[in-house]
C-alpha cells in the first residue's frame, strides 16, 4: 500500500486495533501523531471536536518563542528551546508563515527597569545570549508610537510570530498523509484494560488500541485518572486578546512584552502573520473549561493597559475579540510521563508555550515511549511534508500572483474584501486532506471573514460556498437575479 | 502599503490599462460620477467593482425609499441600482465587476485583482466611491459567546435578499434608526420576528418614509438608553443581555437573532494606503466641496464621506464631482488658500471639510453633519477667530443616527483669510 493512499479520510475506520492512539489533535497531539507515524506502526489521531486544532491551539497569542524567560533547567526550558528551531525549519519546509519581528520587552517603573539584567542573565542560561538592555531613547526609536514613560528594555532579536493555525493544520495533514488514521467526534469518556490492549469508550464508539498517548490539553487530567493516576489538576486559565485591523499595523512592528510576573507573561502588543495587532491576553483562573467567550472585565482590562502602551492603537478598529484557556497545572513544569505497564504516555501541564514547543513535545514523547517498550521501527518510505496555503502578509498571496491567476481564474476572484481571499483558495480548503467540517473551520484555514468587515459584505457568499463545499468557485457571486420589490411612484419627499 | 512613486515591478502577466478616469465603486456614486463623465471626456471612463454586480449598497437593499432626491422616484434599492447601472454603460462608462481593487502603485495607478488576471490602472484621475459598512460585534467591543446568528444590516440582506438564506426567528435589533428599520423590513420578509429594538438614544428615529410610503407601519417594541451589553450562547445564539443605560439594571432577553445597526465606519481603507488625510470625525477622506482629497486627482464621494446618508446624496456628490474631475483632467488648478470647517458637540463631524473661496458651493447647497443628540429646532452657529460669524435656527431636527444637513449660505461671511470655522449649535 503506498503511504498517501492509507487513510486520507478525516473520519477514518476505528475497527482495527491500533498500535498508538493520541488523544488530542491539537498541536501537541497532531505533531505526536506524526512523529510516531514515522515509524512502523499503526497510529489515530483522537479527539472529541469535529475538527482538527479546535482547541487551545487555535486561540493563543502565536509567538514562536526562544524560550528567554522559560524556568532555568525545567523540561519546558529545553522543549521550547528545541522547538523553537523545530518549527522553524518545519515551517520553512511545509509554507507555515514566520515573521522574524523580534521583540522589546518593556520596563515602565524603578522595579521593571532593574529586573532587566536578572532577566537577561536567565536568558544566557535557557541558552539564549542575544538579548540586549537598552535605553529609553532607544526603546523609542525601536516603537515610535509606544506610550509615555517607558524606562527602559530588553531586546528578544528571535521571538517571532508564527501562523498558530497552519502549524496544527500542517502537523495533522502530515500525520494524515502519513498513515494516521484520523478519529474526529469522538470524546473519551472512559478507559477500559483488555489483555494487552485499551479499548476506548468514545461518543462515537469504542477504539481499541496498544498504546495510548494522551495529548488532550484542558481535559488531560481528566484522562490521566482514567488510567489510574492521580497527579496534577488543570486549572482553566482564560486568556482574552483584542485584535486591531491590519491598518494598525505600522504602529507596532515587532512584539512589545511587559516585564514578565509570577502571574504570567502579562499583556502585550503583537504583530500577527495576517497583518493585524494584537493586544492581550488577560490570565484569569475559571473552573469551567470550556468558557471561551469573552469578558466585560477582561476587555476593560484591555483597553485600560491599552491606553498605556500605545493610545494610538486604541484609535484603530477591533476586528476580532478572543479567548483561550491555557491547560495551566498545579505543577510549574510540563508533565510528560510514561507508563510502560498501562502502554500509556502523558503530554500534560502545557500551557503557554505548546505551540512552540509541539514539535520538541513530540520527539521528546516518542523516546519516552521508546524506552518504555513502544516499538520504534523508522519507515523508509515517509511523504514529504505537506505544502501548506499560505495565510501570511509577508509572503505572496494567491489574489497578488498574475501567474497563478492567469492559469487558475478561481485565485483571481476575491470572496472575502477584507482579508482578500479567493474563491480558489476556499475550494482548495475543501479538497485538501482535511477539509472544515464548519465555517470556524474554514476561517482558520483560509482567513475567510476574519477581517474588518466581519461578513458585511463577504458572509453570504462565503457561506453559499461553505454550503457547497467550495464547488462552483467560478459561479456568479449571486445565484438569483433580483427580483424588483414595490413600484415606482413620484414622491413628495423629492423635494425636501 | 503606499507608494508615492512608481517602484512596483512590471510582473509578468499583469495588464495595463490607462483610462482617463478609474471610479473605484460602482454604487450610487460611483455610477453617477460615471454617468456625468463617460460622455464628457475624452477617454475611457472605468469604473471598478469587487461584487460580481453592479449597483452598491442597494442591489440588497429590497424595499422602497430609493431615488427621491436624484431619480425624483421613489423605488426600491434593487430597481434603483438597476437604473444607475444602465445609465451609466448608456452613458459609454465602461463597469468592471468582480475587480477588487487592492493596492496602489503610484499617485494615480492602482492594482487591481480580477478573474480575468491582475490589472494595472494608470488613471489621470481616480474616484474613490468605496461606501460604508457598519461595525460589526467585535468593533463594538460586546463580550460574551461567540453565538451563531449576529450580524450586521448588510450581511443580513445579504443572505436575504442576494442568497434567500435563512436566519432564526425571534430577532434583536441593535439600533433605532434609519438602517435599522430597513433591518425589520428584512426580518419580516425573512418570517423573522423582531421581538425588540434597543437604542442608546432617548428617543427612537422612526423612518418617516414607510409612512409616506403608505406600507403596512409596523412598530416592535423599542428600548431606549439600552446597549446589548453581552452575548449569551453558542454555537448558536440563545439570548441577549441588555443594559438601561441610566439605571444600569440589566435584563435577558431571549432571541436567536441580533442584528447590529448602524455605527458606520467609511471604506477608507485605499484612502489610508495612499496616504490621503482622512477627518477624524467621518474617518473618511478629508475633502473640499469639489470633492477633492489632498493628492492631486484623487477625488472621493459618497458615503465614504459621510457615513451614512441615502443614496441619492451619495449619488448626487458623483454627479457634482463629475465637474471637478473634468476640471482637473482640463489642467484647472486648486483655488489658494482654505478655511477648516470642525465639527463641535454634539455634532460628530461635518463634510466638506476645506472650504475655498472660488471653488462651487458644496452639493445641493448643504453641508452634512452628524449630530449625537436630539434637537428638534437646533440654532446654528458658524464661529471663526472667536466670532460668531452666522448664527440660524432651522426648523428639521438634528436627529441621531441620520444626516442633519444645513444651509451652506451660511458660510457666506466666512473670512476667507481666517483661521477654522466652528459649526456647533446654542440651545
Ligand atoms: C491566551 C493564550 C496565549 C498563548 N500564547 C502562546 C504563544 O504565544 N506561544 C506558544 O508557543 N504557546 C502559546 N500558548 C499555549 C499554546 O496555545 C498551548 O500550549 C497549545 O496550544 C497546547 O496544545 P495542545 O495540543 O496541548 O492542546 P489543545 O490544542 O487544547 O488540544 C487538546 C485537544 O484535546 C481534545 N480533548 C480534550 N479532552 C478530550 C477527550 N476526553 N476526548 C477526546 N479529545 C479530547 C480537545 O478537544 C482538544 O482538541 C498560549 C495559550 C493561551 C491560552
Ligand atoms: C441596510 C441599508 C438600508 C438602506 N436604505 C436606504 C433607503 O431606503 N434609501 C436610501 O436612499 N438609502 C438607503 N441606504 C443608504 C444607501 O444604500 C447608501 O447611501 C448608498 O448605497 C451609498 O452609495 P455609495 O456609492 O457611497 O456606496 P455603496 O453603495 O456602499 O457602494 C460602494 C461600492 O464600492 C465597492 N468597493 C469598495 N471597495 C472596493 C475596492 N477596493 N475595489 C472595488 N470595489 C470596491 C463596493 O463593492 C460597493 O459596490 C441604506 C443602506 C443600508 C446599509
Amino acid at each position: 500500500m503506498s503511504t498517501t493512499d492509507r487513510n486520507t479520510t478525516a473520519n477514518g475506520d476505528a475497527s482495527a486495533t491500533f498500535d498508538v492512539v493520541v488523544i488530542g489533535a491539537g498541536i501537541v497531539g497532531s505533531a505526536i501523531a506524526r512523529k510516531l507515524a514515522g515509524h512502523e506502526l499503526s497510529v489515530a489521531l483522537l479527539d472529541a471536536r469535529n475538527d482538527v486544532g479546535d482547541g487551545t491551539s487555535k486561540a493563543n497569542t502565536a509567538i514562536l518563542h526562544t524560550g528567554f524567560d522559560a524556568k532555568p533547567g525545567t523540561l519546558e526550558s529545553r522543549l521550547v528551546r528545541e522547538g523553537y528551531h523545530l518549527l522553524s525549519d518545519y515551517a520553512e519546509r511545509t509554507g507555515i508563515p514566520i515573521e522574524r519581528t523580534g521583540a522589546l520587552l518593556v520596563a515602565w517603573n524603578d522595579e521593571e527597569l532593574e529586573a532587566l539584567p536578572g532577566l537577561k542573565e536567565k536568558a544566557e542560561r535557557n541558552g539564549y545570549d542575544r538579548t540586549e538592555i537598552v535605553g529609553p531613547a532607544e526603546v523609542y526609536r525601536q516603537v515610535p508610537h509606544l506610550g509615555e514613560g517607558a524606562l527602559g528594555g530588553l531586546t528578544v532579536p528571535d521571538e517571532s510570530v508564527i501562523c498558530t493555525w497552519t502549524t496544527n493544520l500542517a502537523l495533522a495533514t502530515d500525520a494524515v498523509r502519513r498513515g494516521v488514521t484520523l478519529l474526529l467526534n469522538r470524546r473519551v469518556e472512559a478507559v477500559e484494560e483488555r489483555g494487552g490492549t485499551t479499548v476506548l469508550r468514545t461518543t462515537g464508539g469504542d477504539v481499541t488500541t496498544r498504546w495510548v498517548v494522551n495529548a488532550a490539553g484542558l481535559g488531560s487530567d481528566v484522562i490521566d485518572r482514567m488510567f489510574g493516576h492521580d497527579r496534577f489538576t488543570v486549572t482553566p486559565r482564560r486568556g482574552e486578546l483584542l485584535v486591531y485591523d491590519k491598518l494598525a499595523r505600522p504602529l507596532a512592528d515587532r512584539i512589545i512584552l511587559p516585564v514578565p510576573t509570577s502571574r504570567g507573561k502579562g499583556v502585550l502588543i503583537s504583530p500577527t502573520v495576517y497583518g493585524n495587532v494584537l493586544l492581550g491576553p488577560t490570565a484569569e483562573d475559571l473552573t469551567d473549561r470550556t468558557d471561551t467567550g469573552t469578558s466585560e472585565k477582561g476587555i476593560a482590562f484591555l483597553l485600560e493597559k491599552g491606553r498605556k502602551l500605545m493610545p494610538e492603537l486604541l484609535e484603530e478598529e477591533v476586528t476580532a475579540t478572543y479567548a483561550g484557556l491555557r491547560a495551566a497545572s498545579d505543577h510549574s513544569d510540563y508533565v510528560i510521563d510514561a507508563d510502560a505497564r498501562r502502554r500509556y504516555v502523558l503530554a500534560g501541564g502545557i500551557r503557554s508555550t505548546g505551540l512552540t514547543a509541539g514539535i520538541a513535545i513530540a520527539e521528546y514523547v516518542a523516546g519516552l515511549a521508546g524506552e518504555a517498550g513502544l516499538e520504534l521501527v523508522p519507515r523508509e518510505d515517509l511523504p514529504e511534508p505537506p505544502r501548506m496555503p499560505n495565510l501570511g502578509e509577508a509572503f505572496p498571496r494567491p489574489y497578488q500572483d498574475a501567474a497563478r491567476i492567469a492559469a487558475d481564474p478561481a485565485y483571481g476572484r476575491v470572496v472575502c474584501f477584507c482579508e482578500r481571499v479567493t474563491a480558489g483558495e476556499i475550494r482548495d480548503a475543501f479538497r485538501s486532506p482535511i477539509p472544515p467540517a464548519g465555517l470556524e473551520g474554514l476561517r482558520r484555514r483560509t482567513r475567510a471573514m476574519n477581517g474588518r468587515c466581519q461578513g458585511f459584505f463577504c458572509g453570504a457568499e462565503v457561506g453559499r460556498l461553505m454550503e457547497s463545499r467550495g464547488a462552483d468557485a467560478c459561479g456568479p457571486r449571486v445565484p438569483h437575479e433580483n427580483r424588483e420589490h414595490g413600484g415606482e411612484r413620484r414622491s413628495p419627499e423629492a423635494r425636501r | 502599503m503606499s507608494t508615492d512613486t512608481d517602484t512596483t515591478p512590471a510582473s509578468a502577466g499583469v495588464t495595463t490599462l490607462t483610462p482617463a478616469v478609474v471610479i473605484v465603486g460602482a454604487g450610487p456614486s460611483g455610477l453617477s460620477a460615471a454617468r456625468e463623465l463617460a460622455p464628457r471626456v475624452g477617454g475611457e471612463v472605468l469604473v471598478l467593482d469587487r461584487e460580481s454586480t453592479a449597483g452598491g449598497i442597494p442591489r440588497h437593499s429590497d424595499h422602497p425609499g430609493y431615488g427621491i432626491r436624484d431619480m425624483r422616484r421613489f423605488m426600491s434599492g434593487p430597481a434603483y441600482a438597476r437604473r444607475l447601472v444602465e445609465q451609466a454603460r448608456a452613458a459609454g462608462a465602461t463597469i468592471r465587476t468582480n475587480a477588487t481593487v487592492t493596492g496602489w502603485a503610484g499617485e494615480r495607478t492602482l492594482e487591481v485583482t480580477t478573474p480575468q488576471g491582475r490589472l494595472r490602472v494608470e488613471a489621470g484621475a481616480v474616484v474613490l466611491a468605496t461606501g460604508a459598512r457598519e461595525r460589526p460585534r467585535p468593533g463594538r467591543l460586546i463580550p460574551g459567546d461567540r453565538g451563531r446568528g449576529v450580524y450586521t444590516t448588510g450581511h443580513l440582506q445579504n443572505i436575504v435578499h442576494l442568497q434567500h438564506g435563512k436566519v432564526g426567528r425571534r430577532a434583536v435589533i441593535a439600533g433605532a434608526e434609519l438602517v435599522s428599520w430597513s433591518a425589520a423590513l428584512t426580518l419580516r420578509e425573512a418570517g423573522c420576528a423582531t421581538v425588540l429594538m434597543t437604542t442608546e438614544y432617548p428617543r427612537p428615529d422612526s423612518y418617516a418614509l414607510f409612512n409616506i410610503g403608505g406600507r403596512a407601519f409596523f412598530r416592535p417594541r423599542i428600548a431606549t438608553r439600552t446597549r446589548v451589553s453581552r452575548i449569551i450562547g453558542k454555537p448558536d445564539l440563545r439570548a441577549v443581555e441588555i443594559e438601561n443605560l441610566d439605571t444600569g439594571a440589566r435584563r435577558i432577553v431571549e432571541c436567536d437573532t441580533l442584528v447590529l445597526t448602524g455605527d458606520w465606519i467609511p471604506d477608507h481603507e485605499l484612502a489610508r494606503a495612499a496616504g490621503i488625510t482622512l477627518d477624524p470625525g467621518t474617518k473618511g477622506p478629508l475633502v473640499d466641496s469639489a470633492f477633492r482629497t489632498d493628492r492631486p486627482g484623487v477625488f472621493a464621494v459618497g458615503n465614504l464621506l459621510h457615513p451614512v446618508d441615502t443614496a441619492d446624496i451619495a449619488a448626487i456628490d458623483g454627479a457634482r464631482a463629475a465637474r471637478s474631475v473634468l476640471a482637473w483632467l482640463n489642467g484647472g488648478s486648486t483655488p489658494d488658500g482654505q478655511v477648516r470647517l470642525v465639527a463641535e458637540a454634539p455634532f460628530r463631524w461635518v463634510t466638506p471639510e476645506v472650504i475655498r473661496r472660488g471653488d462651487p458651493a458644496p452639493a445641493r447647497r448643504r453641508l452634512l453633519l452628524w449630530s449625537d443628540r436630539f434637537i428638534p429646532f437646533p440654532r446654528v452657529v458658524l464661529r471663526q477667530d472667536g466670532k460668531v460669524v452666522a448664527r440660524k435656527r432651522l426648523w428639521w431636527p438634528a436627529s441621531p443616527g441620520r444626516v442633519f444637513r444645513v444651509p451652506s449660505i451660511m458660510l457666506t461671511s466666512v473670512n476667507p483669510q481666517g483661521g477654522p470655522v466652528s459649526i456647533g449649535v446654542e440651545d
